[in-house]
């Protein structure tokens, strides 16, 4: 269906629903780089007016893959709650925008909702909000989780610690191990981007991870960041493995570069279930996104960036994953050009996140060939500390050693913790005060030998 | 207005008790901390690593001074630019810096005698590291593949370069294979890596599967004479079995886990 706005005596025409969304999207360079920008500030602003004119109903009728050639759209049209939509199925795009912020759109209501939304239409709410309103109405979100701990109650801010080594050394691992978890991080997960993606790695620093655990009693879980074949591979020799781990795609064509597919994925969550090691919770996959990858691979098929960044998180949802990040300024200023841009693009894809019902998180991140700095980190953290953001990264001084990227650091996330009140999972945040952490106040003592941790990483025994 | 006494106090930096445990590592571990902050030295360290990154990012390729080393050891070059005009359009369009620009097309299909090696030399996303390095891994490797009996071509030096413009140079020059040595993306650890990447039948087109890649060249890292060796000893294998990437069967380290974004210049 072909759409059109009059703005200021000039006609702006767009042949379909995926040209609207792309040339309604506010600027980022990937759009740019694939030809779906708009030409000129009134077309993008035309764009926003028609699509806040179509309603809500119309994103039933018009897929922006076709069915037939996609298993994500298959997967969004089939597992659409019509029910669940009933609520604001009357609605225009821009009189969702303004359900959204009004009262009406309590965590109670939006959670109901999820089921009834498809990627598309957050993704064009999103474009007609304002940064203020994408943290206000994510902020409203309630989204929580279990396996070993509860993350995203009220009040609560976790982190996944990161403690990457350009070899995989088992002692550099544990070192920043330990040093993430005096500086309390670590509640949502301790996670390991491995520098060999294979199961025998994958399998040593499971085990590592699964000793600590055993010997100090903690309510953690543990991911090594292999591709979900290996884990697979892992699964069947008997490796402990908590969370299953795989990076995705809006497209079916973009996770097949990934390598995967929703009968892979499918494969890979029966397999995690199986060992029933979660335990106050089943929610066990762990999903990383972000904005560009399906132009990267090329399979973008003709959809922004924004909106089919939003479709991974209908495969994601399908899974009710332990953890979804969205991994917003590691792929470089080709896609997300500035601080601007990555600020912008990681509020939307919280948002969009939020409104699906996921648990989201941000790795606030940038590489040093983006127009971006510290500064812009600080920024986009507190904003997404304000909006209620599930989960952040806690990696050494900010510096991804073996990535070679920069994220947020573990006293980046006391910053936010302390500035805005919000406190670890509860049950990490008990453990944190027996295995001598924290006081019994809660304070941090900084103070490995008053800990139970050393005995229980492989780090030498020597006199500081 | 009170008058402070000059009596030294200790920093109101906390340092962390674990500070030994740095040598298992390189990751910024026991900072220390000022409230939850960093402490100032951790601070401004960090911001100096990044300074030196941003600079290897922004610093423009010399390439006069290598014209200028090169032609001393008598290889002959050619200066080329790719379709990228500046450093903000390199950044925005990949697509550009695999394309030659016009002039450069020109440039480089005046006849020559089609080699067996092209090597290009790009800026890619550090001009600090093809400056520190580039020249060192040539003065190993272009004796190195002589004495073996292969035909060396110009040596083409250019600008705004991503690593696929090595397929068209080689194409236009007809060479056989082609080893485009380029500036990495810079971390806060090293600016100056270098990475060196082989293709044979350099053509547009070429996917990063079709290539092999030596990465992290740089003092401290792998030495550049080391890595000419590797790069000779690819090469071998190469003309031996006419192919390269993941279907060349050599020694070559395993690629990491893939990851968008990560990747080469």
């Amino acid at each position: 269906m072909a759409f059109a706005h009059t703005l200021a005596g000039t006609r702006y025409q767009f042949p379909d629903l995926k040209t609207l969304l792309a040339r309604a999207a506010p600027p980022r360079s990937g759009d740019a780089l694939a030809g779906l920008i708009a030409a000129s500030a009134a077309e993008r602003v035309a764009a926003q007016m028609a699509l806040a004119d179509l309603p809500l109903r119309h994103f039933l009728t018009e897929a922006v893959v076709p069915y037939e050639a996609d298993e994500v759209t298959r997967l969004i049209v089939d597992g659409h709650d019509g029910a669940a939509f009933a609520p604001v199925a009357h609605l225009t795009v821009g009189g969702f925008r303004d359900w959204l912020l009004s009262e009406a759109a309590d965590a109670a209501a939006l959670t109901a909702l999820a089921p009834g939304l498809t990627p598309e239409m957050v993704a064009a709410v999103s474009k007609i909000m304002r940064l203020q309103d994408l943290i206000a109405v994510a902020a409203k979100a309630r989204v929580v989780t279990r396996f070993r701990n509860t993350i995203g109650l009220p009040g609560r801010l976790s982190t996944r610690l990161q403690p990457n080594h350009p070899v995989d050394d088992p002692r550099g691992i544990a070192a920043s191990v330990l040093d993430g978890l005096m500086y309390g991080s670590g509640d949502a997960v301790i996670g390991i981007n491995p520098a060999t993606d294979s199961v025998e790695a994958m399998t040593a620093l499971l085990e590592m991870l699964e000793e600590l655990r055993l010997r100090t009693g903690a309510p953690i879980q543990s991911c090594v960041l292999a591709h979900v074949t290996t884990a697979l591979r892992a699964m069947e020799r008997g490796a402990p493995v908590d969370l299953v781990f795989q990076s995705i795609a809006g497209t079916e064509a973009a996770n097949r570069a990934f390598g995967v597919s929703l009968a892979l994925l499918d494969e890979a969550w029966e397999a995690g279930r199986a060992l029933n090691r979660g335990t106050v919770g089943d929610n066990l996959m762990y999903f990383e996104t972000g904005q560009g990858s399906e132009l990267s691979s090329g399979a973008h098929e003709g959809v922004d960036q924004q909106t089919v960044e939003a479709r991974c998180y209908a495969v994601a949802r399908r899974y009710r994953p332990l953890l979804v990040n969205t991994v917003v300024g590691f792929i470089g200023p080709e896609y997300l050009y500035d601080g601007k841009q990555i600020t912008r693009a990681g509020l939307e894809d919280h948002f969009c996140a939020k409104l699906l019902g996921l648990p989201m998180g941000c790795d606030v991140c940038y590489t040093n060939h983006a127009e971006a700095d510290q500064d812009d980190m600080d920024a986009l953290l507190t904003l997404l500390g304000v909006a209620g953001c599930t989960f952040i990264m806690g990696v050494p001084g900010a510096d991804d050693i073996m990535l070679n990227y920069q994220s947020t650091s573990f006293h980046d996330a006391l910053y936010v913790r302390q500035l805005l009140g919000r406190r670890p999972a509860p049950e990490f945040e008990a453990w944190q005060q027996a295995a001598g952490i924290a006081d019994s106040t809660g304070r941090l003592r900084f103070d490995p030998a008053a800990s139970s941790l050393l005995p229980a990483l492989p780090l030498p025994e020597e006199q500081p | 207005m009170t008058e402070s006494k000059a009596v030294p106090l200790p920093s109101p930096a906390q340092p962390d008790r674990w500070a030994h445990l740095r040598r298992h590592t390189d990751a910024r571990i026991a900072l220390g901390h000022a409230g939850s902050g960093l402490p100032t030295a951790a601070h401004l360290a960090f911001q100096a690593a990044h300074a030196q990154a941003r600079d290897a990012v922004h610093t423009p390729l010399d390439a006069a001074a290598l014209l200028a080393a090169l032609a001393e050891r008598g290889w002959p070059a050619v200066a080329v630019t790719s379709a990228a005009t500046d450093r903000a359009a390199y950044l925005k369009r990949p697509d550009l810096g695999r394309q030659l620009s016009e002039e450069s097309q020109r440039r480089l299909s005046e006849p020559v005698r089609a080699p067996d090696v092209v090597l290009v030399i790009g800026d890619g996303l550090s001009g600090t590291a093809v400056q520190a390095n580039a020249v060192a891994v040539l003065d190993v490797l272009i004796p190195t593949l002589q004495a073996a009996g292969l035909r060396v071509g110009p040596v083409v030096v250019a600008e705004q370069a991503r690593v696929a413009l090595g397929d068209p140079v080689g194409a236009l020059l007809q060479a056989r294979a082609s080893v485009v040595l380029i500036g990495e993306r810079p971390g806060l650890s090293a600016a100056d890596s270098l990475g060196l990447y082989l293709t044979w039948e350099p053509r547009p087109g070429r996917v990063d599967s079709e290539r092999n890649c030596i990465s992290n060249v740089r003092v401290g890292g792998l030495a550049p004479a080391a890595a000419a060796a590797q790069a000779a000893a690819l090469l071998g294998a190469m003309f031996a079995q006419q192919r390269s990437g993941i279907r060349l069967d050599s020694p070559a380290p395993a690629a990491p886990p893939e990851l968008p974004g990560a990747g080469a210049p």
